[in-house]
């Protein structure tokens, strides 16, 4: 009888240990799945654009090349648009008064001009002739077609008033407004209008640091591991050594932009803002993260190794480099990829060396200022425009794809190289 | 009729930190001879085979005192190189520690840093002449680019044979090679130990006492760190001067 009472609690106990288990995965991948929803539906849309189809005329004397017989592409460069952008994108809808003319002009995004001149450039046989051009909408009407705006709210409260909605309405009507994948968002760098603005810069900004960091830190972080582990003596220092390592990896990372910020900028005089200096300074928060990585990884190759290559007169050197290291080398490439990816989405250290800059600019090598893809969420997220918030969530989208990718990575090359003994 | 001495201890000592494992150990080691060393556990067979070719040293607490020569130099001298020793000392461990690399190159891995090959077709010559004698050439010659881990245990150990004498040495010492093995695997280590004699200085340390009966010319026999007795084979077995000698290899004790 006790005995049977005995096992049924037993039972109960371990059933209920088991049912905490899945309730704490359940609630896990619930959140997860939350913030993916979220991120994923709102940020989706961001890879769309809004286009309006708008009749522009290449009329010759619009763009005062009359004179000119057969205009070269620089003529063409050189033209005056201003009168052809003008009747383009005022012959959307008539108009009555200035008021509206400018209405109907800002429903066209902050570089159409520029858009309608590049048609023509790729296009020179346009010249003189009227054609259909599907320019970029503005972020109001962008929002407005996505339907995140409301249209029933007074007018003094809206971003579009009544006439451009009677505008949107005709134009939807025609058939005119169109939706396709936005080659801002992937290709241009950043700007003030959401519409035109992309993540281009970010995202190179953001290579160039982890490169740098990757080149700074794996060299360093393996030397360091490699001594510790096996060279050094264990005494009072190299304890010291080991015990400021694991505090120098749980220090908040702010801290290492502070120590960038006065040691790389300050002290050294190294450029702002850069992606240079973003990178070492990274470099200075995974470093203690690599080094306890691989320090794990030599760890684990079992001494019978060791003792093998010694006792048929290998050198200490030798051991370590011929195999020691190469044994440990899935362990160590993949602590080094996670500490990259941590890298990948560290914000604080990079706003104090100024990487939080607006640039507009995609940089093409890592002394050219820029943010990165962490800052730019950030930056985004503070903007008012409706338009960024969408940005904001693609941008995450992004962030959170790179970093799969990178722990993928981890996982493959610990597979990859694994070696079983 | 026994041999010259190739290795002579005189008054060594081993001391882990304050724990002195080893005392005062006097113990001669016949050339091209098999010595075994016997006894219980911990009673300091291992670190004393490690002293002869200074494994010890990877350890930092390890001090080792006393006098070790092997053909009349002093193995602990300053001017000794640690490499160059273990090049003329070869060692085989408990567990089957291949490289996890393929049998050829856990052959000529050794071969290799010391230079010994003149080119690749001497090389393979090398390879071929340590799995000969290793006994194991017949059931790797057509694999030899596979890995050594994925050999059986009794052919990963003369694998590490095979390994250790591609260098050549002059001396081989043997940490129990067969306890991690099964019989039919003992019986064939033994046999090559047996063989390979008539080439090298062995130094074996074992449990079995079988083994030992079966495979050596010379046995010592220790006990808590001291060597209670040293003398041939086949008077240890037959008519052991001390008794505890004789309480061990009877079973009563150990």
């Amino acid at each position: 009888m006790i005995r049977e009472q005995r096992m049924k609690k037993r039972y109960a106990a371990e059933k209920r240990f088991q049912f905490l288990g899945v309730v704490s995965i359940g609630i896990s991948i619930f959140f997860v799945c939350l913030l993916l929803f979220k991120v994923f539906s709102t940020g989706s849309t961001a890879f769309f654009k809004t286009t309006i189809q708008t009749e522009v005329d290449f009329d010759k004397k619009l763009l005062e090349l009359e004179d000119i017989k057969n205009p070269t592409l620089k003529q063409i460069k050189e033209a005056e648009f201003f009168d052809v952008t003008y009747k383009a994108a005022t012959s959307l809808y008539p108009y009555k008064n200035d008021e509206e003319e400018k209405s109907v002009k800002l429903l066209l995004g902050g570089n159409y001009e520029y858009e309608i001149k590049s048609y023509l450039l790729k296009n020179p046989k346009m010249l003189g002739k009227k054609v259909i051009i599907e320019l970029t909408a503005s972020d109001d009407l962008d929002q407005l077609h996505k339907g995140n705006f409301p249209r029933n709210i007074p007018e003094d409260r809206r971003r579009l008033n009544n006439f451009q909605l009677n505008v949107y309405d005709n134009l939807v009507e025609q058939g005119k407004i169109g939706s396709s994948i936005s080659d801002y968002f992937l290709f241009s760098g950043d700007s003030r209008d959401p519409e035109i603005a992309g993540v281009a810069g970010a995202v190179i900004g953001s290579f160039f640091s982890i490169i740098i960091c990757l080149i700074i830190s794996f060299p360093i972080a393996l030397m360091a591991a490699v001594y510790l582990e096996e060279f050094a003596p264990k005494n009072v220092i190299t304890d010291i050594i080991e015990i400021n390592i694991n505090n120098l990896a749980a220090v908040p990372s702010i801290v290492f932009g502070l120590l960038g910020l006065g040691m790389l900028l300050g002290v050294f005089g190294m450029p702002r803002s850069t992606a240079l200096v973003g990178g070492m300074t990274l470099s200075l928060m995974t470093l203690p993260t690599i080094i306890i990585a691989c320090r794990a990884s030599l760890k684990a190759v079992p001494p019978s190794i060791r003792e093998g290559a010694l006792a048929i007169g290998a050198s200490k050197v030798q051991t370590v480099c011929h195999h020691v290291v190469p044994l440990a080398m899935p362990g160590t490439l993949s602590g080094t990829i996670i500490g990259l990816a941590q890298a990948l989405g560290e914000t604080a250290p990079l706003l104090l060396i100024g990487m939080v800059a607006f640039v507009v600019d995609v940089p093409s090598v890592p002394t050219d200022p820029s943010t990165s893809l962490p800052v730019q969420i950030y930056l985004w997220s503070e903007s008012a425009e409706r338009g960024f918030v969408e940005k904001t969530s693609a941008t995450i989208m992004l962030l959170i794809g790179f970093l799969v990718i990178m722990n993928s990575l981890a996982v493959w090359a610990r597979q990859k190289f694994e070696r079983k003994w | 009729m026994s041999n010259k001495n190739k290795i002579t201890a005189k008054q060594v000592s081993v001391f882990y930190g304050s724990k002195q494992a080893l005392f005062d150990v006097d113990l001669n080691i016949a050339e091209k001879e098999v010595t075994a060393l016997i006894g219980p556990s911990g009673c300091g067979k291992s670190t004393f085979i490690r002293c002869l070719n200074r494994m010890n040293d990877v350890i930092d607490i390890c001090k080792v005192e006393g006098n070790i020569e092997i053909d009349g130099q002093d193995i602990y001298d300053n001017s000794v190189d640690v490499v160059q020793l273990r090049e003329k000392v070869g060692m085989v461990f408990q567990k089957p520690n291949p490289f996890p690399k393929s049998i050829y190159e856990n052959i000529s891995y050794g071969p290799n840093i010391h230079g010994i090959a003149k080119d690749k077709t001497h090389m393979d010559e090398i390879v071929e002449t340590s799995l000969k004698r290793a006994a194991l050439w017949d059931e790797v010659k057509d694999r030899l680019d596979q890995p050594g881990t994925g050999l059986s245990g009794g052919q990963q150990q003369r694998l590490c044979i095979a390994r250790a004498i591609s260098i050549n040495p002059e001396v081989i010492l043997m940490d129990e090679p067969c306890s991690a093995l099964d019989p039919i695997a003992t019986a064939k280590i033994e046999s090559l130990i047996d063989e390979l004699k008539s080439l090298y200085t062995i130094a074996i340390v074992t449990h079995s006492m079988a083994q030992a009966a079966r495979v050596s010319q010379h046995t010592g026999f220790f006990h808590l760190g001291k060597l209670i007795e040293f003398d041939s084979t086949e008077k240890i077995f037959k008519n052991p001067e001390d008794k505890m000698t004789q309480d061990y290899i009877t079973g009563r004790f150990g």
